[in-house]
């Protein structure tokens, strides 16, 4: 339940967030809840495009029942500070699939929160992140799976990579593993890095100038964060939306 | 005159690379330069690309009228320049026909000309990629990831094609080809440039590449300079003889 104090920096879940942001919302809506029934499949997709200056919080409270599976697709790139948290519980055989990207310049906070607990056995998974910081914009992805004590035979895995563009830009990222069954996988890897100066000299050699090929190999590292977004017209606007933002950071 | 070297130094990480180095190109003509390991050769060739780190400290070098060194690197290319890469560069996530078209695309906006479409631009690709014998489906795949060492070397005279440069820097292009793909991208090197209005500069460790593509000038870059100069015979009298024979162990050394 979102309770009426404002939280401070020492709750982990809030370390990186922009509190005085936060403060001219403060309290932040009721989460959006999600029930997924036994056998069904959902897809649900969140582009956090506020307005300049603004902040945004968008919570996510998931259940996925049994044979259940829920894909989520989002992309965060508005505001002074964009929050989205997912906290998500899995039953039998049931999957869950966060792809996100967080895209942010200027001095944008921008981060990503899930809580992912495998409550029974046999389900799986997945959270890939993309986020790519120019200037002095703050991007940040914590997510935490938890595996009950009878959630044998749980696979689940993270991928994060940050790409910053400035020296003064900052990510964040930060896995969190809290496993109490025995014969469990859960992968994580997280990276950070540059745009490749390798591949910038051998495209500017080539004759492109130094915005096209930024944002191409922009683009490339955002690339399959949205392929399976089954609808095309939100498939198009998620990728246009990317394309448009990390054009402004070039 | 196409290119004009006049007594270029330069410096990598504060060390002295080349030392007054010359050298005239015309159109119309294939230079090639060889010399031992370690004297400057691809240092010459990404001096003159403008790759980030290889700082000219003098001399000067003109390439079509223009001070080459004024220029950005993709201003380099845009104005004719075309370095082919001794290691192409593998860019994950960007197809060699996006990458191409870009590239084709910056330098004609960069000249004042019209972009090329789509469908222009496929047409072209697949008429440079089939002289070079490259399945077009290659082109579909991210640049150069997953390449042989050929392939890579081929996909890199694809590029030239589609590019049509006015001059060609082509460092050690023959290196990790075998015989067939030597003979093949021999070929698509003297269809490409071998024209009244083109000139290359070949950079190469062997005589066998200049067996299918005859240069008109053989120079012996040892110690940052041009230590010698000569027709063809050269090529083969380095082969035989070895740099120290032929240019003294001094030379070589230095």
């Amino acid at each position: 339940m979102t309770t009426l104090t404002l939280p401070t920096r020492k709750a982990e879940e809030w370390r990186y967030s922009d509190l005085d942001a936060l403060a001219a919302i403060w309290p932040t809506p009721a989460p959006t809840r999600i029930d997924v029934a036994a056998g069904e499949s959902a897809r649900h997709h969140l582009l956090q495009d506020a307005a300049d200056g603004a902040a945004a919080v968008h919570d996510y409270v998931i259940t996925i029942a049994d044979g259940a599976r829920c894909d989520f697709h989002v992309l965060n790139i508005g505001g002074k500070f964009g929050r989205a948290t997912f906290t998500v519980t899995l039953g039998s055989n049931a999957h869950f699939e966060l792809n996100g990207a967080i895209i942010g310049g200027g001095d944008q906070t921008l981060e990503i929160i899930t809580a992912v607990t495998h409550a029974k056995p046999d389900s799986t998974s997945g959270q890939t992140i993309r986020s790519i910081l120019g200037q002095r914009a703050t991007g940040s992805y914590l997510g935490s799976i938890n595996v009950a004590r009878d959630a044998q035979r749980t696979d689940a895995f993270q991928s994060v990579k940050a790409m910053l563009l400035d020296r003064t830009a900052t990510a964040n990222a930060k896995p969190e593993l809290e496993i109490y069954a025995d014969d469990v996988k859960c992968a994580h890897g997280a990276t950070v890095g540059e745009l490749d100066r390798q591949a910038l000299f051998y495209m500017a050699s080539r004759g492109m100038d130094p915005t096209t090929a930024k944002t191409l190999l922009l683009k490339a590292f955002v690339a399959g964060v949205f392929d399976d977004v089954a609808d095309e017209a939100v498939k198009d606007r998620l990728e246009a939306a990317a394309i448009a933002k990390l054009e402004t950071l070039v | 005159m196409m290119l004009t070297i006049d007594n270029l130094t330069n410096e990598i990480d504060g060390k002295a690379i080349l030392k007054g180095l010359s050298l005239s190109i015309k159109a119309g003509e294939i230079h090639a330069i060889m010399g031992p390991n370690g004297a400057g050769k691809s240092t010459l060739a990404y001096t003159l690309g403008g790759r980030p780190g290889y700082e000219v400290t003098g001399g000067e070098a003109s390439f079509d009228g223009v001070n080459l060194f004024s220029l950005d690197p993709h201003e380099r290319a845009a104005a004719g320049l075309f370095l082919g890469f001794q290691y192409p560069v593998e860019i994950p996530g960007v197809s060699n026909l996006q990458f191409l078209r870009e590239s084709l695309n910056s330098q004609r906006r960069a000249r004042g000309e019209k972009e090329l479409n789509g469908g222009e631009f496929i047409k072209l690709a697949k008429e440079k990629a089939a002289l070079l014998g490259l399945d077009m489906e290659m082109l579909k795949r991210p640049v150069n990831v997953g390449f042989s060492g050929g392939e890579k070397k081929r996909a890199e005279m694809v590029q030239m094609g589609i590019l049509d440069p006015k001059l060609a820097i082509l460092d050690e292009t023959d290196s990790g080809l075998d015989i067939d793909a030597l003979k093949i991208v021999g070929a698509g090197i003297n269809a490409i440039m071998r024209k009244p209005d083109k000139a290359v500069l070949l950079i190469t460790h062997y005589q066998r590449l200049l067996d299918y593509v005859k240069p008109d000038f053989v120079h012996v870059l040892a110690g940052g300079r041009i230590v010698k100069s000569g027709g063809p015979e050269l090529a083969l009298e380095l082969e035989r003889e070895g740099y120290a024979d032929v240019v003294g162990a001094e030379a070589v050394a230095a």
